[in-house]
């Protein structure tokens, strides 16, 4: 009887989550991010494309964390579909340190405009447009209903949003699959060593439908996402020497 | 004058300008010139003749203004218009006159709407400028002169209808040749040597032995479609299907050359002589209908029909081949090449203006605001490779901001510093990279960059603009941040 009710509940959950926008179809393709914990998070352990990711930020120092993780999130993207686009009405980011994160800078369309409301428009244009890989947004405020056209526009193009909400006036809850929030953290090298080290971040994963919600300390080297744990003696000795 | 002040109608009126130090008539209306007044009498007989004459000041440029408005409104009779100066209008009708049912109709139509205006005008039709010049000018009104019989026409006229020199002219009639038949068949050698080679030449344009060309006031874009409405149209619905049709026509054409249009501009001939135009551009040469017209149907609540548009244009200002779609198809799968992307692009150009959209390519500077340039079209690609072996932050502030700081001299990275009111304790930092500035742009200081991390983790990029030395404190600069 259990074990009947249990597997009426486990197809039931799996029919809820095409509904709710976390469909992966098979036509789409799977990003391997290249670290699984967060991968597990989601739903079927596969990060979701075709949908809506929203990043907070509160200071210009965290939008540069925050930039450069989706930039790492980007280049996987990118490898299936090529372009994507970047639309902002206050954009600081500095295209050629996107290369850093493994996204091409040329292959960024950046869409510059004067006023948010404009942004949300170009944001929803942008999310229809099939053939583009992924489009970043930089969004201050969003309404609930807002955040549904997008989120619907994602799911019929299939095509991912990033939305970057640097200092928004009130964090209100809008329809996307995954809410993230990335700070720097202090960066370390091996054995001590003076210096500044990898770009290295505190990736909080706080809200994610029908997955698990989870903190990682994480450090980017060599094009690849790698854990810190509190032991940093792990780092091969080989790496160790290129630092120097 | 009569069409923007009604009143004048019928009361005798005249231009004048001063002239020497007296005011002469300049031009005189139909009323003033049956009671006897002219052009190029002084202002004060003309008040002694006809007391209650209304004298108004002429413009210097007056003439040649109307007639060049009135050229821009035959355009909807025809492409091509020229002014002829100082008072001539020469269309070139050739495939125009059947939109109004033949040749008579057409000019019945076009003298009808003028005259409505209140002109004068004198009008014939013929296969050369020369035998049309000279017809309306000397001979019977409203004559459409038919192919091949210019020479009859011009037989009985004047030798001026030949629009001769002014010295020829007085010669002619003192030799008895007062009427062109008289030395029409003459020796061409004789012609020649009396009167010089301009009277040959006049008398091979009207007989159209020698081409003639106009200079029309709005040159004729090779790629470009008239649509003339037969009301005029007023509702945006209604601008719409003018749109489509004209659109389509043009497309087509388009296609079958296997060109697209860059730029176009749509214009809107009005009732009341003005013109409405909006113009597009595109990203990528297209010739696809739907596309093109949803860019311009954005813009068409720019247009003011007001009391209502008789002719639409659209023109393709620059055209270009467009490149086999299957190329790209089998080649690249690179989204930026993609009609989609560049469709896209142009919905947004066109809504929200052409500098919005950017991309960039690496250039050989180390100057972070130099290594990057602007691309120019979305298919460029990048000349050299993006540089990574120096560190560049994420977020580059476009000017940099000043910041306090407490650094030890002469060349270490600072211990804390001061922005936005807050003090960030500067915990690790790496060596500086000096970056020179180059003195064959701009000279000035170079800059030592360093990236430093503060207690929180946040790492930025500081840099000291010159030398310690002396009698100079440098200033410190937060230039960006990094991920």
């Amino acid at each position: 009887m259990d074990a009947v009710r249990k597997e009426i509940i486990s197809r039931l959950e799996r029919e809820i989550l095409p509904l709710e926008g976390l469909k992966s179809l098979a036509t789409d393709n799977h990003i391997n991010l290249g670290f699984r914990p967060i991968e597990a998070s989601f739903p079927n352990a596969i990060f979701p494309v075709g949908c809506i990711h929203e990043f907070l930020s509160s200071s210009k120092q965290n939008l540069a964390a925050t930039n450069g993780f989706i930039a790492s999130l980007l280049s996987k993207l990118m490898q299936f579909k090529g372009a994507s686009i970047w639309i902002s009405a206050s954009r600081t980011l500095f295209p050629a340190a996107l290369q850093q994160f493994g996204a091409e800078p040329h292959q960024i369309i950046f869409i510059d405009l004067k006023k948010e409301k404009d942004v949300m428009y170009a944001v929803e244009e942008a999310l229809k447009c099939t053939r583009i890989a992924a489009v970043i947004g930089e969004l201050k405020d969003i309404t609930f209903k807002e955040s549904r056209r997008l989120q619907l526009a994602a799911e019929q193009s299939r095509v991912t949003g990033f939305l970057v909400r640097h200092q928004p006036k009130i964090v209100n809850t809008i329809a996307c699959v995954s809410r993230w929030r990335i700070t720097s953290s202090r960066s370390e090298l091996a054995d001590g060593l003076p210096g500044v080290g990898f770009p290295r971040w505190n990736v909080e994963l706080l809200k994610v439908r029908n997955g698990k919600p989870g903190i990682w300390q994480l450090e980017w080297q060599y094009n690849h996402l790698h854990e810190i744990r509190k032991n940093i003696a792990s780092i091969s000795q080989e790496e160790v020497r290129k630092t120097g | 004058m009569i069409r923007r002040q009604p009143h004048l109608k019928d009361v005798p009126f005249v231009l004048a300008l001063p002239d020497r130090g007296k005011i002469i008539l300049t031009e005189v209306s139909a009323a003033a010139q049956d009671r006897g007044l002219f052009a190029g009498m002084v202002a004060a007989d003309a008040t002694v003749v006809l007391p209650e004459v209304v004298m108004l000041d002429d413009k210097p440029d007056l003439t040649q203004r109307l007639l060049q408005n009135l050229a821009l409104w035959c355009i909807r009779y025809t492409p091509t218009t020229a002014i002829d100066a100082p008072d001539g209008l020469i269309l070139d009708v050739t495939g125009c006159t059947h939109l109004w049912g033949g040749e008579e109709n057409y000019l019945r139509n076009l003298i009808g709407k003028l005259k409505e205006f209140g002109y004068h005008v004198r009008a014939a039709m013929a296969d050369t400028i020369g035998t049309a010049w000279a017809i309306c000018r000397h001979g019977k009104i409203k004559a459409i002169i038919k192919s091949g019989e210019q020479v009859e026409a011009l037989m009985t006229l004047p030798p001026a209808a030949l629009r001769l020199e002014i010295d020829t002219l007085d010669q002619l009639p003192k030799l008895g040749l007062n009427q062109i038949g008289s030395f029409l068949n003459m020796q061409r050698s004789a012609l020649r040597r009396r009167f010089g080679q301009q009277m040959l030449l006049r008398l091979d344009q009207a007989l159209g032995k020698k081409e003639e060309f106009i200079e029309p006031v709005i040159p004729v874009e090779p790629y470009g479609e008239r649509l003339p409405c037969l009301e005029p149209i007023q509702t945006a619905k209604g601008i719409e299907i003018a749109l489509e049709t004209i659109l389509e026509v043009l497309c087509s054409r388009l296609q079958k050359e296997g060109k697209g249009l860059r730029v176009a501009s749509f214009k809107g001939y009005r009732v009341d002589e003005k013109i409405e135009q909006v113009q597009i551009s595109t990203n990528h040469p297209s010739n696809n209908t739907e596309h093109l017209f949803k860019l311009i149907q954005q813009k068409i609540e720019t247009i003011e029909p007001a009391l209502g548009i008789e002719l639409f244009t659209l023109e393709a200002l620059k055209v270009e081949d467009i490149q086999p779609t299957q190329q790209t198809f089998w080649t690249s799968n690179s989204s930026l090449e993609s009609s989609e992307v560049s469709q896209l692009l142009d919905r947004l150009e066109s809504k929200f203006g052409n500098k919005i959209v950017h991309r960039y390519l690496p250039d050989e500077h180390h100057l972070p605001e130099r290594s990057i340039k602007l691309a120019t079209s979305l298919k460029e690609p990048p000349a050299t490779s993006w540089q990574i072996e120096k560190v560049r932050p994420i977020q580059l502030l476009r000017v940099p901001e000043l910041i306090h700081v407490t650094a030890p001299i002469p060349d270490y990275p600072p211990m804390n510093f001061r922005y936005k009111g807050q003090v960030h304790k500067i915990i690790k930092a790496d060596a500086c990279e000096r970056l020179e500035s180059e003195w064959w742009a701009d000279g000035g200081l170079h800059r030592d960059y360093y990236i430093v991390e503060d207690e929180e983790g946040k790492r930025h990029w500081l840099f000291r603009l010159g030398h310690y030395d002396n009698d100079n404190n440098p200033s410190w600069f937060i230039h960006g941040f990094f991920a």
